[in-house]
């Protein structure tokens, strides 16, 4: 984990400091409430439907007990006793009053936490893999490389009034768990031709209203070079990104218009002489951060209570088998726990249930915990004599659902239940879909599945990047939910297509019924996913089974 | 009448009554050192040959969520100028300490903002140089 230096404690204090002079100033005048909106979005602070939302950073989603434990505390004294974890990897809470937010700021600052570049036209907390430091199939921890790009990004003074938001996102393995193809910036830690890694580029992915998987605009970056490559890329885009239209604002505009040969040849220029200001400072920077991510010291311990546990508990074992993935270390396991229990609000965790994953992560787990872009906790590192405590423990905080992966495993935005943005409501449709499934007892059967829920266009739920996509529409005051299929957030990214018009709020559920049974009848076997099914078909027969009518028609 | 904005604080503005002339003017050609005033738009890349004759650059910031202006001028200071260099338009005060670390050494302003963020406000921000990551970084490595 990465500790503060005095250097990070002293920015952070002075930052809380200087957020609650600028509440001051806006409530004296000297800001007009224009000027006071940029300043509070940097620092996390947004005006939601009903209230403000403080949204709160966890860079790269990892975060310690201690830090937990914090997190339930603002949640009881200054919120409702809840939070709401984001798909990126931060957490929001809902209920804070404006004058009480230089006090949340400061609590966060006593744990090394901050809502810092949390929203703003600026660079944001930078994303990286959920199971960093832990997957077996990694290259290297995308975590130092994550860490210094928030220092690098932290109030960078030429970046802080881009054109619009700007997203990064860090992977460290082949299997791409960050969702780096929907990133202004991807960054993929590959291997050069000797041993050495480095990094692949890619720019100009995003999802909103125009999805755009990003392209490889260097395909093998040595690591010396990136922060005057970030330089080169972030300055090309403030100087040209387009200002007159706030949709047309992203990068990824800037590459479908500029083109991806001309902007590479402006960046390469701007690089070139960005890195003779700024050498080759970062290997040995980075060399100092790894030490701060070392791995714990796992020790072998026995594990036969594990192994018992599983041949006389059904329960234990089928959670074991959805929600457990490979460590590196074969003592050890990596243990996603659910926060989409059937019929709740994805990614919403109480104080209570935060408090005991904190202490199941201090006492069981090295103390690391990790928030995924998909909503759920990771603790990354557990001796797999240990999961039948955690799990016995998290059945007692309605905290074992075992469903990762699988389809109540939902992604939501907040929707019309909270966002000022939505046009439609996301949460209850989760909710509809994980109860009715439930209900059916189909979602073994059907196997993995990512369904991804947005209230508006502008794809916060990534539907875009769901195997089953759901887009909420406001038709002439009727909610209308426009499906998506084949979409894919991995290395092998691809944005989902529309098979057909939209549907009701009450034709939806029946209409993914006919669909995933339709998917039953005609996999191959039970080995297919929805996804190869569907790669393998095309969407005729999943629009047959979506759209019954127009197809009789048509025959 | 406009205020310099200076880590000292407020001054009056010396350049009040000088000429500030576009970039396709001084590619023109002139006789003596100029005062040159440019768009957020504006390409410098040719700008290295006439810096022998100018004697000042300001960057206009149309509106302060424009930040066009810190990139210039970071792109100017690379490109070698060593002259003075403002900031003017729409800037507030908690922008001082950006344009500052962008390379500016001073931001002008009018006397409407001056009088709503009076001099303290642009105080406060003076220690611009403590606290930048960017330094920070550089230092580390």
């Amino acid at each position: 984990m990465y500790r503060y230096s005095e250097f990070d404690d002293a920015f952070v204090r002075a930052r809380v400091a200087e957020f609650r002079d600028q509440v001051n100033r806006r409530i004296n005048g000297s800001l007009t409430e224009e000027e006071f909106k940029p300043l509070r979005l940097k620092n996390g602070l947004y005006l939601q439907l009903h209230a403000y939302m403080l949204r709160v950073a966890i860079p790269y989603g990892t975060l310690d007990s201690r830090q937990m434990h914090q997190l339930a505390h603002i949640a009881e004294v200054w919120d409702k006793g809840y939070g709401h974890f984001t798909t990126r990897q931060n957490i929001q809470f809902n209920w804070p009053k404006l004058a009480d937010v230089p006090d949340m700021l400061e609590a966060l600052a006593d744990v090394s936490m901050h809502a810092i570049q949390t929203s703003g036209n600026c660079i944001r907390n930078v994303t990286a893999d959920h199971f960093a430091g832990a997957a077996d199939d990694e290259i290297e921890d995308p975590r130092p490389t994550a860490e210094l790009l928030r220092q690098w990004s932290t109030d960078h003074p030429e970046f802080q009034y881009l054109p619009r938001k700007f997203k990064i996102a860090v992977s460290g393995s082949p299997n791409d768990r960050a969702v780096t193809r929907a990133h202004d910036i991807g960054i993929r830690a590959v291997r050069g031709k000797g041993d050495e890694t480095g990094y692949e580029i890619l720019v100009g992915g995003g999802l909103g209203r125009t999805p755009m998987i990003g392209k490889v605009i260097r395909s093998f970056l040595p690591k010396d070079d990136l922060l005057p490559y970030m330089e080169a890329i972030l300055r090309v885009y403030n100087l040209s990104g387009r200002r007159d239209n706030k949709y047309k604002a992203r990068i990824k505009i800037l590459v479908h218009e500029t083109g991806l040969d001309e902007l590479k040849d402006q960046i390469e220029t701007e690089f070139t002489a960005r890195r003779r200001v700024f050498p080759g400072v970062n290997q040995r920077l980075l060399e100092s951060l790894n030490a701060h991510f070392a791995p714990p010291e796992f020790v072998d311990a026995e594990s036969s209570e594990y192994e018992l546990r599983r041949t006389r508990d059904p329960l234990f074992r089928t959670w074991c088998d959805t929600n457990l993935n490979r460590h590196r270390d074969p003592n050890l396991a990596i243990v996603t726990i659910s926060l989409k229990p059937v019929a709740g609000t994805p990614g919403d965790a109480t104080a209570d249930q935060m408090r005991t994953i904190a202490d199941l992560a201090k006492s069981f787990a090295h103390d690391e915990i990790r928030v995924s872009h998909e909503q759920n906790i990771i603790l990354p590192h557990v001796p797999k004599a240990f999961l039948p405590r955690i799990h016995d423990r998290l059945k007692r905080s309605g905290l074992a659902t075992a469903n990762i992966g699988l389809i109540s495993d939902i992604i939501a935005c907040p929707g019309m239940d909270y966002c000022a943005l939505a046009t439609a409501r996301s949460i209850p449709i989760a909710q509809e879909i994980s109860q009715r499934f439930d209900e059916l007892r189909l979602e073994r059967k059907i196997g993995p599945l990512k369904i991804k829920i947005s209230g508006c266009i502008n794809a916060c739920g990534h539907h875009h990047v769901g195997h089953i996509g759901i887009l909420g529409l406001d038709r002439a005051g009727v909610e209308n939910y426009q499906i998506t299929l084949g979409g894919d957030a991995t290395e092998t990214a691809a944005i989902g297509k529309r098979p057909g018009p939209g549907f009701s709020a009450e034709e939806l559920i029946p209409a993914l019924e006919r669909l995933l049974d339709a998917y039953l009848t005609i996999r191959l076997s039970g080995n297919e996913t929805f996804l190869q099914c569907y790669r393998r078909l095309g969407d005729q027969p999943f629009k047959t089974a979506l759209y019954p009518d127009s197809a009789r028609k048509a025959a | 009448m406009n205020r310099i904005v200076r880590d000292d604080g407020f001054h009056p503005d010396d350049l009040e009554h000088g000429e500030f002339l576009t970039l396709e003017r001084l590619e023109a050609g002139v006789e003596a050192p100029v005062l040159l005033q440019l768009e957020p738009d504006a390409d410098p890349s040719d700008l290295p040959r006439h810096f022998a004759w100018i004697s000042g650059i300001r960057i206009h910031f149309p509106n302060f969520t424009d930040g066009r202006g810190f990139s210039l001028a970071a792109r100017l200071r690379q490109l070698g100028y060593g002259g003075r260099l403002g900031a003017f338009g729409h800037l507030i005060a908690d922008q001082y300490s950006q344009a500052r670390r962008s390379g500016f050494d001073e931001v002008v302003i009018n006397e409407l903002m001056a009088a709503r963020q009076p001099e303290s406000q642009w105080l406060a921000k003076s220690g611009w140089r403590q606290r930048s990551y960017q330094a920070h970084i550089l230092r580390s490595a």
